[in-house]
């Protein structure tokens, strides 16, 4: 056994690199926002880029959107931490991709026209569902977004040494800035631009990694068993419930097909042949992605060590920063660690553009408007909407400083599984759907996988302090995406919509053909 | 519009496109349970070495991400050229009663 060496690291201090890029980048996205300005004034400009994104560019800007900094960070973290157990995440994450792809990427892009709330919507009474699909939607983007703000003042803190506070409210204006001046286009370029320098700077790592190892992966793995033992290279406890497994399984598939900021970027394709095409790209990168951070994180592992890594944060979050460093020195850490933040300030504008939707498309239009809309208007409503979740993500970012939000992301994938993709699936495929049947399943959504995740371990136990948890399991989905499930059903059979019905039928021209599609 | 949506083309076309997509679903479902109910109750069938330390659970995971993307894919081409092909004739129909 070699001994490990006390390795220094320069992390935490200011690094010229990472600012110089990541100042960069910020003056490239803002050119941008300053040219998509002039070509956002209607309203299916702000919200949807004109329907002028291709298929192949959509689908760079939704993984863009997917390939958060928890997933850079958090899941190469986790592998190089648990070792075989992280691949259960990245598996995880991709699966639901597919299923977009199968169930809902056409009949969603024929049927709606800014929010997934349009599709739910479409044959049921404006009113209750737009209420009840908004609740849903604005708490999936809530716990998001404070998952990612926290994450960026401490990520930030420790990358650039700047402090917190000033690193919340520079990710917090400069995605204001985006999204109010350029609307959809904007954040797709962002978007689009932050994927490339990711995947990019992911391959480099991989390959400066691999150069170490004679360019064969299988040697990194030989060496984590040597260094650690065999069982790294295996499923070990982390997830012991098998209960508990099906339900992560479960909210990790469904929830992606919930995801709101993921759901509207169909709209900004021209039709479901585009729409489909872009499902395709964005698997193909995020699967690759995610089988690049596991080489990162088995990487880290190695050349970096467990020990060192762990006396950053337990969670590892830090491995893919100081694995750059060890392999590429500190001009590679500055560029990765510039990525990263790029990372972090594009997801929160894609999460900010949905709200802002949600806000004005789905409540203020549909429900106080009755669905009248004049143009400018409602765009005037939206970039309102945005300013006011602009400030209440610095705030929120500001409010849970310090504060364990690791079970966020995971809270938003319960709540995007349990209360937003049940009814979107049933009132696509199921013509005896009802109103208050979609209201009550997007209810029961919500309401169960909050709870039950408060009264899980994950907060019960390690953020309130309490010896045992009422709720045994990490994860709520398997319970809360049940009952969502077979409440929207019973209640539907319970009522009678003919109205509803009958438009179901009208409406498959549009769906199956895109006859009339927006 | 009433008789194309009755019309025996547009009802096929609506039964294959849910054939199809359920089928992928299914498929996809399968893998992905199968292998979280192997973890969940059969690990040492994932710790099966294939090398001097290598597991087979490595290249199964790997696996796994692979085939999801290219399920999207065959699903595109399906798409692409059978769903399509459907779609133009219908809406040609459609044209030619206006």
């Amino acid at each position: 056994m070699e001994q490990t060496q006390s390795f220094v690291t320069t992390l935490g201090q200011p690094n010229v690199v990472s600012i110089l890029m990541f100042f960069l980048f910020v003056a490239i996205t803002l050119y941008i926002t300053y040219w998509a300005a002039k070509k956002t004034k209607t309203t299916s400009e702000f919200y949807a880029a004109g329907r002028s994104i291709t298929g192949f560019q959509n689908g760079l800007a939704l993984s863009g959107d997917y390939m958060s900094a928890a997933s850079f960070l958090g899941i190469a973290g986790m592998v190089a931490m648990r070792g075989y157990d992280g691949l259960i995440y990245s598996i995880g994450f991709l699966v639901g991709w597919p299923l977009i792809m199968f169930l809902i990427a056409e009949p969603l892009r024929n049927l709606g026209k800014y929010t997934f709330a349009d599709v739910v919507a479409f044959r049921l009474k404006q009113k209750p569902v737009r209420i009840a699909s908004s609740v849903g939607s604005l708490m999936t983007i809530t716990f998001y977004l404070i998952a990612q703000m926290v994450g960026a003042g401490s990520l930030v803190k420790t990358l650039f040494g700047l402090s917190y506070e000033l690193a919340v409210i520079i990710v917090g204006v400069v995605m204001m800035a985006y999204v109010l001046f350029g609307g959809m286009l904007a954040t797709t370029w962002v978007q689009i631009i932050k994927a490339v320098l990711l995947l990019v700077g992911a391959t480099v790592l991989v390959v400066l990694t691999l150069s170490q190892f004679n360019f064969n992966p299988i040697n990194i793995f030989n060496a984590s068993a040597e260094k650690y033992s065999d069982a790294i290279l295996s499923p070990g406890g982390y997830i012991s419930n098998p209960w508990d497994a099906i339900s992560l399984g479960l909210a990790l598939m469904l929830g992606t097909a919930g995801l709101p900021h993921i759901l509207m970027r169909f709209y900004t394709v021209p039709n479901s042949k585009e729409a489909r095409k872009s499902v395709f790209v964005a698997t193909g990168f995020i699967g690759y992605f995610y089988i690049l951070t596991f080489i990162i994180g088995f990487g880290a592992m190695v050349l970096v060590g467990q020990d060192v890594i762990g006396s950053f944060d337990k969670g590892g979050n830090m491995s893919a920063l100081l694995l750059s460093e060890t392999v590429g020195g500190q001009v590679f850490l500055g560029f990765i660690a510039a990525v990263a933040f790029a990372t972090i300030l594009a997801v929160v504008a894609g999460l900010t553009l949905s709200g802002a939707s949600t806000l004005s498309h789905d409540l203020y239009i549909n429900v106080f408007k009755n669905g009248k809309s004049d143009e400018a208007g409602e765009v005037k409503v939206a970039k309102r909407a945005t300013l006011a979740l602009g400030i209440i993500a610095i705030l929120l970012g500001l409010i849970f400083k310090g504060q364990n939000v690791a079970f966020m992301v995971g809270l938003a994938f319960a709540i995007a599984a349990s209360a937003n993709f049940p009814s979107l699936i049933l009132s696509i495929l199921w013509k005896k759907f009802t109103t208050k049947g979609a209201t009550s399943s997007i209810i029961t959504g919500t309401v169960l996988a909050i709870a039950l995740i408060i009264l899980s371990p994950t907060v019960w136990v390690d953020v309130f302090g309490y010896e045992e948890a009422v709720f045994p399991w990490k994860n709520p989905a398997l319970i809360s995406l049940t009952a969502s499930f077979l409440v929207g059903i019973v209640v539907s059979m319970m009522d009678k919509e003919p109205s509803a019905e009958e438009k179901f039928e009208d409406e498959k021209l549009r769906t199956y053909l895109g006859i009339g599609a927006e | 519009m009433q008789s194309i949506l009755e019309s025996k083309q547009f009802k096929k076309l609506v039964t294959d496109r849910w054939k199809v997509s359920i089928m992928f679903t299914i498929i996809m479902l399968s893998v992905y349970f199968g292998f979280i109910l192997l973890i969940a109750f059969k690990k040492e069938l994932l710790a099966y070495k294939i090398g001097e330390h290598l597991t087979i659970g490595l290249p199964i995971g790997l696996g796994v991400i692979i085939l999801a993307w290219v399920l999207t894919g065959l699903y595109v081409r399906w798409a692409n050229t059978k769903y399509d092909q459907e779609v133009q004739s219908i809406k040609s129909q459609i044209t030619n009663l206006k």
